[in-house]
C-alpha cells in the first residue's frame, strides 16, 4: 500500500515538473510601468493643474517595484532632458511612501515653473516612453498622454516612425476641443481616429479618458 | 451506387421498396430465429456474469475494508483505552504516594490521640469516696441497746452525730474537687477527640476517591474486554465516538484556520518591508508566504511542544525520547515559540506605522493636498490590541495540535467508512446493470419475436393444423380398433 502511495507521489510531481516544463512562455512581471506626457504647449499649460491630479492619482496606485515617469511634450520630445521626474519605486513601503512624496514635490515645482513650448511633439515623447519601460523592465505598461492630441511638429523633425507598442496601453487624457474642432467636430474625431490608428497599428491598446473623475478606468483590469 | 439506390428495389414507389425490404427482412429474421435468440440471450448472460462477477469483488473488496476498518478501530479503541486506564492507574499512584505514604504516621498519630484519650479518662474515672474506717464502730454503737434516760449514751451519740456531720462534709467538698478535676481531664479530652475524627475523615475521603476510580477503572477494564473481544457493541461505540471526534475536531480546526488568517493579516503587510513588496513566487508575493510559512513555523513548533510534553501522539521519535532529552526538547520549542511571538508582536507594531505612514502618503496624494489627518488619541489601544494578538495568536494556534490528533485519527474511520459506502453503491449498481442485461436480453428476444409475429403466427396455424389432424388420425384408429 505504501508503494502505492509513493507511486502516487512520483506521478504527481512528475506531472507537475511536466506541466511546468511545458508552459514555454515568458514570465511576465507583476510590475506596472507608466509614462506620463505633459502637453506643454501654450494653448494647454492651464490644464496642467488637472494634470497634477492625474499624478498624484497614479502615485497612489503604484506600488514596490513599479516605474513612473512623468514628461514634458515640447519641441523634440524625444529626450531624456524632457524627463520632469522618474522613479521605480523600492521595494519597501515606506521607502517607497518617501519617493512618493519626493516625486510630488519634484512634479509640483515644475508645474509652478513651467513654460510654454511652440511645438507639440507628441510622437517623440511617446517612442522616449517606450525606451524608458523597456528599460524598467515593467511587466504592464501605460503611456499618458495629458494633452489635446494636436501634434506641431518644427520643420525638419521626422516622426513617421512606426510605434512598437506591443502590451502597452497607450491612455489619452484630458483630449480637449479647439476652437477649430468647435467649428468642425469632425477634426477633433478625426484626430483621436489618426492616434487610434497609430498606436493600434503599432500593437499597443488605445483608451481615452476624458472625465478627470472616472481616473480609475486608466489602469483598467491591471 | 448509393444506399438509396440499393433501397428503391422499385425505383418509382418507395412505399412499395419498403415493404419488400420489410419483408426480406422479417424472412430472414424467421430464419436466423433460433441463432439470433441464443446470440441474445448468450450475450446478455455474458454482460450479467461479467458485472455479476464485478459487484462480487466490489462486494469482497468492500468486506476486506470493513475487516480492516474493523480491526484499524479497534485498534485505535484499544490503545486510547489503555491511554485511560494507565492514566487512571498514575492518579491513583499519585493519591497513594501522596495520601496513603503517610499512613504510617497516621497510625502512631492516632495511637498517641487514642493513649492521651485512654489515660483521660482513666483519670476521669468517678471513684466513690471511701467509707471512714470508723463507720464500723458506729454501727457497733448504734447496736447497744439504749437504755432510757441514760444521758451517756446521748451524749455518745451526740458526739458522733456531730463527728459524723463533720466528716461527711470534708469528704463531700474532697468529691467535689475530685469530679472538678475529672471534668477538667474530660474537657482536656475533646481536642484529641476532634483530631482523631479529622485524621479519620481524611483518611475516608482518600479511601473513597479511590474507590470511585476503582469502580472507573472497572468500567474502563470492562470496555477493554469488549474492544479485545472485538464485540459489536464496542465497534458501535468506538465508531460513534470516532464520527463525533471528527466533526467537532474539524469544528475546532476550522476556528484555529480562523485564527490563522487573523494572524496571517497581521504580518503580512509588515513582511514586505522585511522580504520586499514587489517580489513574487508561484503568482504569489513573496512577504504573503513568508508570512504563511512563519505561520506554519510557529503551528509545527506548537505540535512539537505538545508531542514533547505528551500531550499528543502524532510523532512517536518524540514520545519515546528520555524524559532528560524531552525536557530539553519543551524548553528549545518554547524559545523559539517565544521569541517568533516576539518577532510577530514586533510586526504587529510595525504594520500600525505603516499603515499611519501610507495614510499620511495618500492623503498628501489627495485632492486636499497634504491637510493632515487628524490624529485619533486611542488609537494606541488598536496598537497594543495588535500587538497582544500578534503575541498570543502563536500560542494559541499551539493547542492547534490537539484537535489536529483527533481529526487524523477520526479521519481514518470516517474515510473507512465513506469508502465502504462508495463500494456499498457500486456494488449495488453493478448488480442493477447486470439483472438489467439479462432482463433486456429476454426484452430483445421478445421484440425480435414481434418483429417477425406473422410468420411465427402462419407456423403456429400450420402447427395446430398438423396436430388436429394427426389428433383425428389417431382417434379415428382408435374407433376402429375397438370396434
Amino acid at each position: 500500500m505504501r508503494t502505492g502511495y509513493k507511486s502516487l507521489f512520483a506521478v504527481l510531481l512528475f506531472t507537475a515538473f511536466f506541466l511546468q516544463g511545458c508552459n514555454n512562455e515568458p514570465e511576465v512581471p507583476n510590475t506596472r510601468g507608466v509614462y506620463m506626457l505633459l502637453d506643454t504647449s501654450g494653448t494647454y499649460t492651464k490644464e496642467l493643474k488637472q494634470a497634477q491630479r492625474v499624478i498624484n492619482y497614479i502615485l497612489s496606485q503604484l506600488g514596490p517595484g513599479d516605474s513612473f515617469a512623468v514628461a514634458r511634450v515640447d519641441t523634440g520630445s524625444f529626450s531624456e532632458k524632457d524627463i520632469v521626474a522618474k522613479v521605480t519605486f523600492q521595494d519597501r513601503p515606506s521607502m517607497a511612501n518617501q519617493q512618493k512624496r519626493v516625486f510630488r514635490e519634484k512634479i509640483d515645482k515644475f508645474i509652478k515653473t513651467v513654460k510654454g513650448s511652440a511645438y507639440t511633439d507628441i510622437t517623440g515623447g511617446i517612442l522616449q516612453g517606450i525606451e524608458f519601460l523597456n528599460e524598467a523592465g515593467t511587466g504592464h505598461n501605460t503611456i499618458l498622454i495629458f494633452s489635446d492630441l494636436k501634434e506641431e511638429l518644427r520643420k525638419g523633425y521626422k516622426r513617421d516612425i512606426p510605434l512598437s507598442l506591443n502590451r502597452y496601453t497607450v491612455v489619452a487624457l484630458n483630449v480637449t476641443k479647439l476652437r477649430s474642432d468647435n467649428v468642425d467636430p469632425r477634426e477633433y474625431l478625426d484626430r483621436l481616429e489618426n492616434w487610434r490608428l497609430k498606436v493600434e497599428s503599432g500593437g499597443g491598446n488605445w483608451r481615452v479618458i476624458n472625465d478627470m473623475t472616472r481616473l480609475e478606468k486608466i489602469f483598467g483590469n491591471q | 451506387m448509393s444506399l438509396n439506390d440499393v433501397f428503391m428495389i422499385v425505383p418509382s414507389s418507395p412505399a412499395l421498396s419498403g415493404v419488400i425490404w420489410f419483408t426480406l427482412l422479417v424472412i430472414v429474421l424467421y430464419m436466423a430465429r433460433n441463432h439470433a435468440h441464443r446470440g441474445i440471450l448468450t450475450l446478455s448472460e455474458a454482460i450479467h456474469n461479467s458485472f455479476r462477477l464485478s459487484a462480487r469483488s466490489v462486494r469482497l473488496l468492500r468486506d476486506l475494508l470493513i475487516k480492516r476498518n474493523r480491526d484499524v478501530l479497534l485498534a485505535q479503541g484499544r490503545e486510547a483505552t489503555e491511554r485511560i486506564i494507565e492514566r487512571e492507574f498514575e492518579r491513583i499512584d499519585a493519591t497513594v504516594r501522596k495520601d496513603l505514604s503517610d499512613y504510617p504516621a497516621l497510625h502512631r498519630h492516632l495511637n498517641e490521640e487514642i493513649t492521651a484519650i485512654d489515660e483521660n479518662f482513666a483519670g476521669s474515672t468517678d471513684v466513690p469516696p471511701t467509707p471512714p474506717a470508723w463507720v464500723k464502730a458506729v454501727e457497733a454503737v448504734a447496736k447497744i441497746p439504749a437504755s432510757k434516760g441514760d444521758p451517756t449514751v446521748g451524749n455518745i451519740l451526740e458526739d458522733i452525730h456531730q463527728s459524723l456531720v463533720k466528716s461527711s462534709t470534708r469528704a463531700l467538698e474532697e468529691y467535689r474537687k475530685a469530679s472538678t478535676k475529672r471534668h477538667q481531664l474530660l474537657q482536656k479530652m475533646m481536642p484529641h477527640w476532634r483530631n482523631v475524627l479529622k485524621a479519620l475523615q481524611q483518611v475516608d475521603k482518600t479511601v473513597n476517591s479511590l474507590l470511585s476510580r476503582s469502580v472507573m477503572i472497572d468500567r474502563l477494564m470492562h470496555d477493554y474486554e469488549d474492544i479485545l473481544k472485538g464485540t459489536d457493541k464496542a465497534q458501535r461505540m468506538l465508531s460513534s465516538s470516532s464520527m463525533t471526534q471528527f466533526f467537532i475536531s474539524g469544528f475546532v480546526l476550522l476556528i484555529a484556520v480562523g485564527g490563522a488568517f487573523i494572524n496571517f493579516n497581521l504580518i503580512a503587510r509588515p513582511m514586505s518591508e522585511m522580504v520586499g513588496g514587489s517580489a513574487m513566487m508561484m503568482g504569489f508575493k513573496t512577504s504573503s508566504i513568508a508570512a504563511l510559512v512563519i505561520i506554519l513555523v510557529e503551528i509545527s513548533l506548537g505540535l512539537f511542544l505538545m508531542e514533547s510534553l505528551r500531550i499528543t501522539r502524532l510523532f512517536p521519535v518524540i514520545g519515546a525520547l528520555n524524559d532528560k532529552m524531552r525536557i530539553k526538547m519543551i524548553w528549545i520549542t518554547f524559545i523559539f515559540l517565544f521569541a517568533l511571538a516576539s518577532v510577530e508582536a514586533g510586526l504587529a507594531y510595525m504594520r500600525e506605522i505603516l499603515m499611519e505612514d501610507n495614510q499620511a502618503t495618500l492623503a498628501l496624494l489627495s485632492d486636499t493636498g497634504g491637510v493632515e489627518v487628524a490624529k485619533n488619541s486611542a488609537l494606541w489601544i488598536t496598537t497594543a490590541a495588535q500587538m497582544g494578538l500578534g503575541f498570543v495568536l502563536p500560542f494559541a494556534l499551539t493547542f492547534v495540535a490537539i484537535p489536529l490528533e483527533s481529526f487524523i485519527h477520526s479521519m481514518r474511520t470516517v474515510l473507512g467508512v465513506v469508502a465502504v459506502a462508495f463500494l456499498r453503491a457500486l456494488e449495488w449498481l453493478l448488480r442493477l446493470i447486470g439483472n438489467l442485461s439479462r432482463s433486456f436480453g429476454k426484452i430483445f428476444v421478445h421484440v425480435y419475436d414481434f418483429l417477425i409475429f406473422l410468420p411465427l403466427g402462419i407456423e403456429k396455424l400450420i402447427h395446430n393444423k398438423e396436430g388436429g389432424k394427426k389428433t383425428a388420425d389417431s382417434s379415428s384408429s382408435n374407433v376402429g380398433g375397438v370396434a
